[in-house]
């Protein structure tokens, strides 16, 4: 099976909204896929439906076979929400501890992945004295802990120094390298080249689904947000 | 579907939270004592008056606290995204209530108690029955207003609104129990409605470990009545925890 995850029509509605309008697309298993685009494109609420939190109004979500929120996936999937979810009145130790609790782990995987988020000076801090940055890698310890098969972030490296954010590719990478398939959301495209593939969604719906490179040669241009403003006007002029 | 080991886990983390918060901590056992003495002073000449207060309020204090921790803390897991991302866990719904249940009721035990030997020891509060009866009806109301709490937190947005939620759940409950008006003096459309308040049959329990040294059928029935209802609450409640949401 070549894709971990497949998003067949999928249509969601938010309060009268649409939001998602027939979106269609795979995502590659044992590769960092990144989900790019601006602010209110859409990019969380395919998140939530691929980690099966989102009421959706039709279309299939199916994720390593089975239909996204089977309870079998749950063992296997790791979400990052866009806002630090972590308990704020318990060490950032506490908090991974927990969620390490909830896939049967125990405190040698606590540890490691608190090491691997560069957290282990902050271990024993309440995540309410914490900077912003350091709690949303708080919060990802607690996605990465049970070292789940599917990975969904949304935005892990918002409000990171850019020392840290080179590291957490770098662990994003090893990730996938050891076989793990990552969807990374940003609004910020040159992390865009940091991924094996793209997609790029604009009010609701895939506009690119292809390689960096790829989505760079079709645009005609080496730089991604240009290619992004580029292949925007294509579809609007193909539009009207 | 329910796992020891998380309902463990659970516990002992919402156990945690509240550990680490030593000021909720001091309110919850210090001001139930404080207005206990009150009451004792107020009624320092009329030992039969006080008995019958202080009583109800070993029932009423750990409903009133244990409903408003309750939802405040049910609150901020669902606007924090703490629950959100439960839901993608194998933790299941069940494991959450009982978890919350389990870990604010602990925490009612120990309120329960040192109000309950505070009463005994200090303030002369007399009971025919045993104060083992009393502390465990304590904590069954204390567990009603978990319930209870976790239920309502589904109808709050905000904080703010959840605080407002303890007086409309709360008071009527306290003021038809019996506590001012006995429940067969009242107007006969406010006793029916009693009737369906689960604290009425607390503060019944309480009244009878309080006149009976040995427990009583009428005890018994109260304390299957209020169980009940923290089931149904339960259920209810588990029924406003929702895995997809728009």
């Amino acid at each position: 099976m070549v894709s971990a995850v497949e998003i067949r029509d999928l249509v969601v509605e938010r309060g009268t909204q649409e939001v998602l309008h027939n979106v269609s697309a795979e995502i590659r298993r044992g590769v960092v896929t990144g989900l790019l685009g601006p602010s209110g494109a859409g990019k969380t609420t395919l998140m939530r439906a691929i980690v099966g939190v989102q009421l959706v109004k039709s279309g299939q979500v199916t994720v390593l076979g089975r239909p996204a929120g089977s309870p079998e996936l749950r063992r296997t999937m790791g979400y990052l929400t866009q806002s630090p979810s972590v308990y704020s009145d318990l060490t950032v130790r506490e908090n991974v501890r927990y969620f390490a609790s909830l896939y049967g782990l125990g405190a040698d995987e606590t540890d490691r992945t608190i090491v691997n988020v560069g957290l282990e000076d902050q271990a024993r801090q309440l995540v309410s004295t914490l900077s912003g940055g350091q709690r949303s890698r708080a919060s990802l310890a607690c996605a990465l802990v049970g070292q789940p098969e599917v990975v969904v972030l949304d935005e892990p490296t918002v409000g990171q120094d850019p020392v840290l954010r080179d590291e957490l590719w770098r662990r994003f990478r090893k990730l996938a390298d050891d076989g793990a398939t990552l969807l990374v959301s940003s609004h910020v495209m040159d992390e865009a080249n940091r991924c094996d593939r793209l997609l790029l969604i604009r009010d609701g719906s895939i506009i690119a689904d292809d390689t960096p490179a790829a989505v760079k040669q079709a645009a005609g241009t080496d730089d991604l947000d240009e290619a992004f403003l580029r292949l925007v006007r294509g579809r609007e002029a193909v539009d009207q | 579907m329910m796992s020891v080991r998380i309902l463990a886990s659970t516990t002992e983390r919402i156990l945690r939270q509240l550990l680490h918060d030593r000021r909720t901590i001091a309110l919850m056992l210090v001001v139930p004592i404080v207005l206990m003495s009150l009451l004792f002073f107020m009624y320092e000449d009329q030992a039969a008056v006080f008995n019958r207060i202080a009583l109800i309020m070993l029932g009423v204090f750990p409903f009133t606290i244990m409903f408003l921790l309750t939802s405040i803390a049910v609150l901020r897991e669902r606007t924090s995204g703490t629950l959100e991302r439960l839901f993608t866990t194998p933790m299941g719904k069940l494991d959450l209530l009982f978890a919350c249940g389990i870990a604010f009721g602990l925490a009612a035990a120990v309120q329960a108690s040192v109000t309950a030997a505070l009463a005994y020891l200090l303030l002369d509060l007399d009971t025919a029955g045993s104060a083992g009866w009393v502390i465990l009806i304590a904590v069954t109301n204390a567990v009603l207003g978990v319930a209870l709490g976790l239920f309502f937190s589904a109808f709050a947005r905000t904080e703010f609104q959840a605080v407002q939620f303890m007086p409309v759940v709360v008071l009527p409950q306290v003021l038809l129990s019996g506590l001012f008006v006995a429940r067969d003096q009242m107007a006969d459309w406010l006793e029916a409605i009693s009737n369906v308040f689960p604290m009425t049959y607390a503060v019944d329990a309480l009244m009878e470990v309080g006149a009976n040294a040995e427990t009583t059928a009428t005890m018994w029935r109260d304390l299957g009545i209020v169980v009940g209802v923290v089931a149904l609450a339960l259920v209810l409640g588990a029924a406003t925890l929702r895995r997809r949401t728009p």
